[in-house]
């Protein structure tokens, strides 16, 4: 198991940097760093302003050697002007050259400046994660069990009319993506020209405080997407179990129906779909980001688009590693607790 | 000239008719579901003369409804459709002007449902599709947008008017609004679902959306097949290095969010950098390097078909690949103006880029795990101790045999394209912001959403049916192929 765990953890580790350094690659090329320096100076300079910019400001460097500094495990840079003065990437207007650290990275905590929003990164994103979070907490309690409800009624009587209903709908709600749900509900039940009127129409509000009607559509509009793809797997996983001899056996004993299906069948059934639930992280952050886009939910996502848009470099490295790093755990985790459920599962 | 009503005067009779079997069928069902966990299982009882009797009980009556309330329920939904292309434009009301608009899709369906179902036994597995009523209803909605696009794109024909072109006054109108200066009841007189907030026809943006979908996604798909199988093959046959370094490289990709990916390759910088444009060059030429390998496997062992015919193939899709990769204004640039086939806008190949990007990772699982449980069957050994090489057993003996969870997976994989393509229309990115496709007309619509929803709903619903419909075709493909 050890060496299971270390093999994985390193693997994760390897998969964060070289990803992490395709999304420092991609937001540090030519023409955004050129996007900055108009930003910073305005938008009327001359190229040769431009680069003298860029080289006094570090970005002129090699690439792998920046994103080692950006890490933390190269010497931040600094440049002496001619009048002497020292900048560099650790020195601000707080912690001058003769105080400033030789290393500030991610390492070190230190995760950049956001210029869209004047704030530290590390602020932002943790105030995007705390409410990103609030969200995935209520979209999680409605999913798993929902899912998991519809996945064991139909996988009960495979080939039932039941069966059929069921999995059609949760072939249905695979088939309806986030903006196209979201578009729905908030027509429905939200519109102020033709819908029922009972919800919000926007999140906005539920930042602060979270009510039924501020927080039910965008919860509902993430469930429903990823709801259909955890029913399907715990309705194939049920069929499979609910043909095993000790289900027959118990059958054949006299145990009722609603008996066999609750004591014999659930607990067994239940294992794999533990992984796919874990391994929907991924995929519900993409409902995030829509979801939050849409309900204009200011969290993690909403972050993401913000970043992305405006070409704050800092600030999408930032969402960019801790993305990726929720992935990855999540897979780990998954991974871990397959095995751990699982006994018939041995480790080489 | 007057607005149009939703049903017009065949709702009078029919409205009530869809209410009563819509209320019956919800009922059946839920009442199916519940009682589904309580009541025993269907029994057996045999009689006195030999037959035997199904007894179902309450759930059973239960089942019969729910059986027989859906076919009302389609029936009465047929009715709609019609009436509308039965009678006059304008009697049967919006409904029925939409569903006059699509006539020749409707003829092209019952057509192709009518051909197919005669000759079913002869089609293989597509045939066998017919005996499945899910499959069915998922081809249907498939075949339904396929025809839509190609009528639309081919022949200019269903859309009511040009999806840019803008009419003064009609600006987020309501669905079956006249058109100003319209005299007479006929097609385009009306905007039949409105008009959008810069005072274009909804329901042709809708229409001309499926041309760019159905153009974009099933290529894509393909593309991103070509790739998988190319490189998920011998990674699964051979096993070793190459898979290891492969695989690290396809979790890497499926480790990235999809959405922070196409923020940072679909920017106008990034084609200004023109990695989109290697991109395209590394990805586009998996085609090439596929058919290469399968024809030669193949005909190695007789020179005198296998040279010319490699020629000619390789010849048509060698060119298509440099006119496609060459474009003016990009990093390659090198085919004289003559010879260029055709040129992809910047903004759709990076689109397009970015799908078979995403996609690929994923197929090139499936294809080696499939290929790795099958290279240990009999056959396979039986190729290699034929001495036939390794390539010719990958492609002409695991491939055909891996050919059904491939083709159910197509399908999916289709939806989801389309679902990405969405995705991208959603957030701005790659198309043209006044290109009709759906997910840009989501985007564009859900503004003023909560004020005037039809500009978002209407394409947001043909999405959803088009992704529907190749969901429910895999799954009636999938539990077809499983009978076997």
């Amino acid at each position: 198991m050890l060496r299971f765990l270390a093999s994985r953890i390193l693997t994760m580790i390897l998969t964060a940097l070289c990803l992490t350094f395709i999304v420092f690659f991609l937001t540090n090329l030519g023409p955004n760093l050129e996007k900055v320096a108009k930003s910073e100076l305005g938008a009327r300079i001359t190229d040769a302003e431009v680069e003298s910019w860029l080289t006094r400001n570090g970005y002129m460097q090699p690439v792998v050697l920046r994103y080692g500094e950006w890490l933390g495990v190269v010497p931040g840079f600094t440049h002496e002007a001619d009048d002497g003065a020292v900048t560099g990437r650790c020195i601000d207007a707080e912690t001058p050259a003769e105080v400033a650290p030789t290393f500030c990275g991610v390492l070190q905590g230190d995760w950049g400046y956001s210029t869209v929003f004047r704030r530290d990164v590390s602020e932002i994103v943790a105030r995007g994660l705390g409410l990103t979070g609030k969200l995935m907490f209520w979209v999680m309690l409605v999913m798993v069990p929902g899912a998991l409800l519809i996945g064991v009624l139909a996988g009960m009587r495979e080939g039932s009319r039941t069966d059929r209903t069921l999995s059609t709908l949760s072939i249905v709600t695979t088939a309806t993506p986030e903006y196209v749900s979201g578009v729905v509900f908030i027509t429905v039940f939200a519109s102020s020209a033709v819908g029922l009127k009972w919800l919000n129409g926007s999140a906005t509000s539920a930042m602060d405080d979270i009510t039924f009607a501020n927080f039910t559509l965008p919860v509902l509009t993430i469930a429903l997407y990823g709801m259909g793809y955890i029913a399907r797997m715990t309705r194939a996983s049920m069929t499979e179990v609910m043909t095993a001899q000790y289900i027959r056996t118990a059958r054949l004993k006299g145990v009722s129906f609603p008996n066999i299906v609750m004591k014999h069948a659930l607990r067994n059934a239940l294992i794999a779909p533990f992984t796919v639930i874990m391994l929907q992280f991924p995929w519900l952050l993409n409902g995030v980001v829509i979801v939050e886009t849409l309900f204009n939910y200011k969290g993690f996502g909403w972050t993401l688009v913000e970043a992305a848009g405006n070409n704050d470099i800092e600030l999408l490295l930032g969402v960019s590693v801790v993305s990726v790093l929720v992935v990855l755990i999540t897979q780990l985790i998954s991974d871990i607790g397959y095995v751990y459920l699982n006994p018939r599962i041995r480790i080489s | 000239m007057d607005p149009l009503s939703w049903t017009g005067a065949a709702g009078a009779i029919l409205n009530p008719l869809l209410a009563a079997t819509t209320l019956a069928f919800v009922v059946s069902i839920v009442s199916m579901t519940v009682l589904s966990f309580f009541t025993p299982a269907h029994t057996l009882q045999s009689n006195p003369d030999g037959s035997l009797v199904q007894q179902g009980g309450i759930y059973g009556l239960s089942e019969i409804a729910s059986k027989y309330t859906l076919f009302a329920l389609l029936a009465v939904l047929v009715a709609y459709i019609v009436a509308g292309v039965v009678m006059p434009y304008g009697n049967a009301g919006i409904l029925g002007a939409i569903s006059k608009q699509f006539t020749p899709v409707w003829i092209a369906l019952v057509i192709t449902f009518a051909l197919s179902i005669t000759f079913k036994r002869r089609l293989g597995i597509y045939g066998k599709l017919f005996d499945n009523i899910v499959g069915m209803v998922g081809f249907g909605l498939v075949m339904f947008w396929v025809f839509t696009a190609v009528f639309v794109g081919v022949f200019d024909m269903i859309a009511t008017h040009d999806p840019l072109s803008q009419l003064s006054g009609l600006k987020n109108k309501v669905p079956g609004v006249p058109v100003p200066g319209a005299e007479d009841m006929a097609p385009g007189s009306h905007y039949l679902l409105g008009g959008d907030n810069l005072a274009r026809d909804v329901f042709s943006r809708m229409i001309h959306g499926s041309w760019i979908v159905i153009q974009i996604a099933p290529l894509a798909t393909m593309f991103a097949f070509m790739v998988g199988i190319t490189l998920g093959l011998p990674a699964g046959y051979f096993g070793g290095r190459f898979d290891t370094a492969l695989s690290f490289l396809a979790n890497l990709i499926l480790a990235f969010p999809v959405i922070l990916l196409f923020y940072l390759l679909v920017t106008p910088e990034m084609v200004e950098t023109g990695i989109p444009t290697y991109m395209a060059a590394v990805l586009f030429i998996f085609p090439l390097v596929f058919f290469a390998v399968l024809l030669n496997s193949r005909y190695h062992t007789q020179p005198s078909i296998r040279t010319p015919l490699l020629v000619v193939v390789l010849g048509a899709v060698g060119w298509i690949y440099l006119s496609l990769i060459s474009q003016p204004g990009t990093v390659f640039n090198f085919m004289p103006g003559a010879l260029d086939l055709f040129d992809i806008p910047g903004g759709i190949l990076v689109v397009f880029v970015s799908v078979v990007f995403v996609n690929s990772p994923t197929i090139y699982r499936i294809v080696r795990g499939l290929a790795m449980d099958i290279k240990t069957r009999d056959y396979v050994a039986a190729a290699q101790t034929r001495g036939e090489g390794s390539w010719y057993i990958m492609l002409w003996e695991i491939l055909p045999n891996a050919r059904g969870p491939l083709i159910v997976d197509f399908c999916l994989r289709i939806g989801y394209a389309t679902i990405l393509l969405g995705t991208l229309g959603f957030f701005g990115l790659g198309l043209p912001p006044e290109s009709p496709d759906w997910g840009s007309t989501i985007n564009a619509g859900r503004g003023l959403l909560s004020i005037y929803p039809h500009p978002a709903l209407v394409p947001a619903i043909a999405l959803l049916s088009m992704v529907l419909g190749l969901n429910l075709l895999a799954d009636g493909l999938r539990e077809e192929s499983l009978k076997d």
